[in-house]
Parts: C-alpha cells; structure tokens; sequence
C-alpha cells in the first residue's frame, strides 16, 4: 500500500505475500466463475423464453424508434429543466427563510421542508391530479407533473443550500462585518456566492433526483421518456425491450450528471487543500 | 368521514403492506448493501468491479422504471413472482446501492490509523472491518442510513403503480369511490410522515444511544461523508 493513502479502505489488508496472492487469484477465478454464471443464467431464462431473438432487440436503431423514444426523451429533459429552473431558486429562498432571524419566516419554511421531504412525490401529483380538478381548477398535464417536482425538489434543495450557508467559514462573517457590510450586504455579496459555489455538485444531483422523478409521467401520462415507453409497449408488444432500453437511457444520462457532480467536487475539494 | 369510517380494515390493509414493503425492503437492503460495500474493499478485484456495477446500476435507474422491468417484464422472462414481492425486490435493489455507498463511505471516515493499528496486532480483513471499523463507522452511517429508509419509506408509494394495494393505492381507489381527495391525501401523507419522522426519531435517538460522550469532539477529525451517498429517490 502506498504511504500516501489516506482512506481506511486501503489498508484493510497488506500487500499480499505469494499465498495471499495465490488465495486471491483463487479467489478472483471462483467469483468471476459465479458472475459469469449468474449473467448466463439471466440470458438463458431470456433466450428460453424467447427475449434475445435479434429481431426484436435491433428494431431500436432503426430511425423511427428512435425519433419515438427521443421525444420522450426531449419531454423528460424539458420537465426536469423547467423544474430545476423553478425549483432551485425556490429552496434557496425556503433555505434563507429557514435560517431567518424571524420566527415568522423560519417556522412556515421549517413546516414546508420536513412535510415534502416526508411525503412521496406520487402523493402530491395524485393531489393535483385528482383533488384540483374538485375545487374547479384544472391545469395542463405538464404542470401537474411539474408543479409537483417544484414542490418536493424546492424542499430538498433547501437543504442543501442551508447545509451549503452553514458551510461558509465563520471568518467570512467576521471579515464582512469588519468591512462594515450589513447582514443582507455581507449575505448577497459575500456568503451566499461561496455557499452556491460548494453546492453546485450537490445540486447536479439533485437534477438526477428531478430525472427520476420525471418517471412519474408514467402515472400522469406527460409525454416523457418513461410514459413513451408504455405507449412504445402497447403498439410494438416488445414488453422487455422497450423498458430495458428505457432503462438504459436513464442510467446512462444519471451516470454521466453523477460523474460530473463527482469530478466538480473532487476538484473544489483539491483546490480547498492546496489553497 | 364515512369513507375512512366504512373502509377502515381496507385501510388497515394498506397501511399494513405499505409498512410490510417498507421494513422488508429496507432490512433485506441493508444486508445486500452491506455485502456489496464489503465486496467494495475487499481485495478480490471481480467482486469489487462487480459491485462497483451494481451500485452504478441501480443507483442511476429510476425506482419506478426498476419496478415496472421487474413486475411487467419478469413474466416475460418466465419469473412469476406476487406483484408484492415484486415490489419488495425492487425497493430492495435500489435501496441497497445507496446502503452499499453509505456503507463505503463510512468505512472512509474512519481514522486511517485505527485500521493500520488493527492490522498490526495481527487482525486480518474481515477481522479488522468486524472489531474496528465497522462498529465505528456504524456512528457515521446511521443519519444516512435513516435518510435510506426515508427513501425506502417513500419509494414504496411507487407500488401503487403495479398494482400493489399499499396506502397510496388503497386512497386513491377510495377517492375515486368517494370523491373526497383532500381526505384521502390526508390520510395517506399522515401514514407517510408518520413513517418518516417516526424512522427519524428512532435514528436520533440510536446516534445518541450509540455515541460516546462528549461527541462533539470526536466528530471534528472525521472526514465529512460522501456528496453522493445521501441522493436518493
């Protein structure tokens, strides 16, 4: 092990000497032997029921599957962007009310946060679906998966922006007291652009937490990737496919949010050592 | 009120899947996850990568896209399982990549000298991570842990969605019997938040239990947990 290492994962065990090396490659073959075996199984149980047939697998290069799916596809993006857009300034307000100085604000903010964090999404949207339309209000299917996705996401994202204001140094506040800057003055102009800073990676995935919750247009029927899925489903009868493929796009898209998010943290964590 | 009144033992039944999905989803992930995270640092390199992939799976999927492959697309395969049993695979899979990552990222902030001095009297891996780490690690886990179980909590509204009669699914067929949604919706969103804050407590007052006194102090050397490990939906 190198003498730099600093996380207690790498010195769980010595470098290994030849029997430890020879148990290891044992075994690695034997764990390898049991994955490969559980894959293969998966396929055969596929393949027996007749899943794997070529046929029904390429029909999603061809062009108009495609275009099919990347609507829901183009849906899905424009929910969660037009989310996030509302939703993140949102909980940076709850987040200010929250630590307010003023009972008035603080306890409301409070009340807000812990009951949508509490409560699931699917709740809120059946609320909208079904109990607006009873007081006369009805509103277009994107907002009632929208509306939602504000409401949940504004309580959670306030959380991380009050964990992101309380993470600002405490010198911070002394040295914009000291330059004669007021509460407000020394919040806007000093604190809130440091805290918005250390929490953007928490934001990006807070952006993968709105993608997967976009899947509740499934429920209401938006057109989003999930929902396009369904109708793919009811005209292709390629049941396991289309939602395998769906799948993947989300994984592929959360992934690659949820690589960005680590490497934007890795590096303010590296600039915060070096600085 | 009479539609709580005439349908109590089938809201009964609701609130006892939702709570019967929740508790087995969240013990059977919590004994995956903490699998995975031990294949997660153990020196076998196709067990680490295996988890790695796991955990990036299933981190990354939507719950509700998990759910809906496992109890529409497993009898397409030829498994057949209850749509409740689905249900509980599916909180199980998903919840456990993000124990699997609390897990490992506990481990982390675990002084990197106690586990070399545990390795120098002689304790071997399992050793080392059963007496030293683990139990210390354990301190910093059980806030993310609670926020899993939150997780779990919450994520199993979404068998409603296969026609699990859960708490969700029961209210809203009673809504659409009774037209009383604002109700309905209370209903409903107590049984969650009762689930959630009651989870919360319970976790607080575990962290207290579990800390040593004087904890403030101890707390200031350990490295601060993964951004990653607390998302959840």
């Amino acid at each position: 092990m190198t003498t730099t290492s600093n996380s207690a994962t790498q010195v769980l065990f010595d470098a290994p000497g030849p029997k430890g090396r020879r148990r290891i490659l044992l075994l690695s073959l034997l764990s390898t032997v049991v994955i490969l075996g559980l894959i293969a199984g998966g396929l055969w149980q596929f393949a027996e029921n007749d899943q794997l047939d070529p046929n029904k697998w390429v029909v999603y290069l061809r062009v108009d599957y495609l275009a099919f799916l990347g609507r829901g596809l183009l849906g899905t993006l424009q929910v969660t962007a037009v989310a996030a857009v509302v939703a993140f300034p949102f909980g940076l307000l709850l987040a200010l009310a929250r630590l307010s100085r003023f009972r008035l604000l603080r306890a409301p903010a409070a009340t807000w946060i812990e009951f949508f964090r509490g409560i699931p999404m699917l709740l809120v949207v059946y609320a909208f679906l079904l109990a607006l339309p009873a007081f006369g209000v009805t509103l277009p299917r994107f907002w009632m998966l929208v509306i939602p996705m504000i409401l949940v996401s504004a309580a959670t994202t306030a959380e991380v922006f009050r964990a992101g204001i309380k993470a600002v140094d405490r010198g911070q506040h002394e040295a914009a007291a000291a330059i004669g800057l007021g509460r407000r003055d020394a919040l806007v102009h000093v604190i809130l652009p440091q805290a918005v800073r250390l929490v953007l990676p928490s934001l990006i995935l807070a952006l993968v937490t709105l993608l997967k919750d976009s899947t509740l247009g499934y429920v209401v029927s938006v057109n989003e990737l999930q929902f396009q899925g369904k109708t793919m489903v009811s005209i292709t009868r390629y049941l396991v496919q289309t939602y395998v493929v769906v799948s993947v796009i989300y994984i592929v898209l959360n992934f690659l949010l949820t690589r960005i998010a680590l490497a934007l943290d890795a590096r303010m964590k590296a600039r915060a050592t070096a600085g | 009120m009479e539609a709580i009144a005439e349908n109590t033992p089938l809201l009964l039944q609701g609130i006892a899947y939702t709570v019967a999905l929740t508790l087995l989803g969240y013990v059977l992930a919590l004994v995956v996850g903490t699998a995975l995270a031990v294949c997660r640092v153990s020196p076998i390199p196709p067990l680490r990568w295996a988890a790695t992939v796991y955990v990036e799976i299933f981190r990354n999927i939507p719950l509700l896209s998990l759910l809906i492959l496992i109890s529409f697309g497993l009898p397409d395969v030829g498994l057949r399982l209850p749509y409740f049993w689905c249900g509980v695979l599916g909180l199980t899979l998903s919840s456990a990549a993000f124990v699997c990552e609390n897990v490992r990222s506990g481990i982390n902030t675990v002084p990197v000298g106690h586990a070399e001095a545990a390795r120098s009297i002689g304790l071997g891996f399992f050793g080392t991570l059963r007496y030293v780490v683990l139990p210390q690690a354990f301190r910093t886990m059980i806030q993310p842990l609670v926020n899993v179980f939150i997780g779990t909590v919450i994520g199993s509204a979404l068998c409603s969605a296969i026609a699990v009669s859960e708490i969700t699914w029961v209210t809203q067929t009673l809504n659409i019997q009774y037209a009383q949604a604002v109700l309905m919706f209370l209903v409903a969103g107590a049984v969650y938040l009762g689930m959630s804050l009651g989870g919360a407590a319970l976790g607080g007052a575990l962290e207290r239990a579990v800390s040593p006194g004087g904890d403030s102090e101890r707390g200031r050397d350990r490295k601060a947990l993964d951004v990653t490990a607390g998302a959840q939906a």
